[in-house]
């Protein structure tokens, strides 16, 4: 395998007294899908924010491309690549699909000393990477807000994927979805995956991903515990990783296994 | 990439029509709205009303309001409310006038002064709305009063303790900059088309009208340019977004709090220029100009399509709005209604729109 397209060394991240973070490494590779496993206060938002350059970290060191790369803030990890697709969705459902594809970065065109959004290119494109993603628009100017939730993690996708992303991050994309919805937003991170994308998929559903991850890593109170390849661990091995191991084994026998 | 991807369809999704592609746009209240009112004066109004002069005669109020209303219709769609609106029109009457009849500054001089003024106030309200996070009705609220109270206070200090400043007319006349500010536009096409008998005049052969008022044609450029930039220009889609949602807003990299900054700006410059242009046409300025102009003007936005909760609106909208507005309040006075009906009036169309554009708005998102 060739070289990771992000790597973050020991990183350590302290709220004032809180450590959030104690230490955790990780890396991308491109064309992979890496999840990110762990229960509710793990440190996945954090450990996330600090790969998007919402947080800078306490300690450690995040290298881009080989590169020691210091985020100041957001905007820093998009221009390096690092694309993510919040929970919040970043699309606004007033607007239109085009709009919403195209927020912050339009294409404009210029006529003398105006510029202006230039809507056919911008509805083309929006399309064309709408179908080739598998969503079939009806019209590119309906708005967000008629798209299932699927389809909107979708656009933000395909989004993410256009403007250039090396490294996409996937906050629980799956967490409020349907069983249809959710198919589709995993088969979407596989296509994403050939194209060379290393994908980040945040999670705490294993089955989730277990269907599309080649590698795991499990992080549970701020510590990383070890990362598996696909084949190493078994579903119940890493459920049992994230829960913190033999309370929640117990737990799932009174349960006869569903969890 | 081959298009044959693109052009296969799903089978579930059928063709719209014409009708609820229509239905879908905000500014569709405000023309049935408009069609209405137009009906009920056709019938009810003296035939006077829907001649040329009439028309003009209904219009420049409309005018006047609607130029606030366009800027309070692009700030609500940016997500925000500016009260002081109304008050700023006296204000930044007050500045204008002083400028002229007080520091005897140039037109040109006074006319800068006062947007200047206009656009540090805009920025004042932009800037604690945005660093403090407070809602800008609560802001602007306060600067509702502020500003009616400077206004007071300056006029009497400029007066010698009156509240209404004279005089401004001599100041301004002759001045070749006054010609976009104040009188009638088009002038001699009027007199043609009088003398080609296209239009009514009087017995003299001087036409009834004479030009069209300079307030209706800066209300027309005002709605054009702020319906290009909404709809056309990447300007237009910050503004949705900020309005929509402003944290997604952020995280899609739209500089939200300079593109609220901006509109507030550009808010209290409409306000400005109201204040210019009413102030020279009535050669004097006093501290109720622009009363409760701000409900005005959010009505009219709201007529328009504007949501209150921002990221959905027109500024074509708010222009339909501003018209019947004007068509009411001049309108009554040719038919035999109280014209206290206003006032009834005013409030029932706000509450018709807003339910009207509840509706819409479910249409647009697939809401259910």
């Amino acid at each position: 395998m060739s070289s990771p397209i992000v790597e973050m060394k020991n990183i350590e991240k302290h709220f004032g007294s809180v450590i959030a973070l104690a230490g955790v490494s990780f890396s991308v590779m491109p064309g992979e899908v890496h999840c990110l496993l762990g229960d509710n206060g793990a440190g996945k938002s954090t450990f996330i924010k600090t790969m998007s350059g919402v947080h800078k970290p306490s300690k450690g060191e995040i290298f881009v491309d080989g590169q020691k790369q210091v985020f100041e803030s957001p905007r820093d990890a998009m221009n390096a690549g690092i694309a993510t697709v919040h929970q919040d969705l970043a699309m606004i459902p007033l607007m239109s699909i085009t709009r919403n594809f195209w927020l912050g970065r339009e294409p404009v065109k210029k006529f003398g000393p105006v510029s202006y959004f230039d809507h056919k290119y911008a509805n083309e494109v929006t399309m064309k990477e709408m179908s080739r993603m598998g969503i079939n628009l009806r019209e590119p100017d309906q708005a967000v807000g008629t798209l299932s939730g699927g389809e909107r993690q979708t656009v933000a996708i395909a989004r993410a994927v256009y403007f250039g992303a090396k490294v996409l991050i996937l906050d629980e994309p799956t967490s409020a979805l349907g069983v249809r919805q959710t198919a589709n937003v995993l088969s979407t991170m596989d296509k994403v995956r050939k194209k060379g994308v290393g994908v980040v998929f945040i999670s705490h559903n294993v089955r989730h991903a277990m269907a599309v991850g080649d590698r795991f890593t499990v992080l549970n109170r701020g510590k990383t515990l070890g990362t598996a390849k696909k084949g190493d661990i078994t579903t119940e091995e890493l459920q049992d990783l994230m829960a913190g191991g033999q309370e929640l084994a117990s737990l799932e026998a009174s349960l006869g296994g569903t969890v | 990439m081959s298009d044959l991807a693109v052009e296969s369809t799903d089978e579930r999704v059928k063709k719209i029509s014409l009708i609820s592609r229509l239905m879908k746009r905000p500014e569709l209240g405000a023309i049935a709205g408009l069609a209405l009112v137009t009906l009920f004066f056709l019938f009810t109004a003296d035939p006077r009303m829907f001649t040329l002069a009439g028309i003009m005669n209904f219009m420049t109020p409309a005018a006047q309001l609607g130029i606030l209303a366009i800027g309070a219709a692009l700030l609500m769609i940016g997500g925000e409310f500016d009260l002081s609106v109304g008050s700023m029109v006296a204000f930044t009457g007050l500045i204008f006038g002083a400028a002229m009849v007080t520091f005897d500054l140039p037109l040109f001089a006074a006319i800068i002064v006062t947007f200047m003024a206009a656009t540090a106030m805009g920025a004042l309200n932009g800037q604690i709305v945005i660093r403090t996070g407070l809602p800008s009705f609560i802001v602007t609220l306060a600067f509702l009063f502020i500003l009616r109270g400077l206004s007071l206070v300056g006029l009497k200090a400029a007066t010698g303790g009156s509240t209404q400043l004279r005089g401004i007319r001599q100041e301004f006349e002759g001045s070749w900059l006054a010609e976009f500010f104040s009188g009638e536009a088009f002038t001699p096409l009027f007199y043609w088309l009088a003398e080609s008998g296209w239009i009514d005049t009087f017995k003299s052969g001087k036409p009834k009208v004479d030009g069209v008022p300079v307030d209706i044609i800066w209300f027309l450029l005002l709605a054009l340019a702020a319906t290009w930039v909404l709809l056309r220009s990447r300007y237009g889609s910050w503004i949705f977004a900020a309005g929509g949602d402003s944290n997604a807003a952020s995280n899609s990299g739209v500089p939200v709090r300079t593109v609220k900054m901006y509109l507030f700006m550009f808010t209290a410059c409409c306000a400005a220029l109201v204040a210019i242009l009413t102030v020279m046409d009535a050669g004097s300025t006093d501290a109720r100009r622009g009363f409760q102009k701000e409900f005005e003007a959010i009505i009219a936005a709201v007529i328009g399509g504007c949501l209150l909760t921002g990221g959905y609106g027109s500024a074509i909208g708010a222009f339909f709005g501003s018209i019947i507005f004007g068509m009411v309040l001049i309108g009554l006075s040719y038919t035999n209604i109280d014209q206290d009906w206003y006032l009834v009036f005013l409030g029932s169309m706000l509450l018709i729109a807003v339910l009207f554009n509840n509706m819409i708005r479910k249409r647009v998102t697939g809401e259910r």
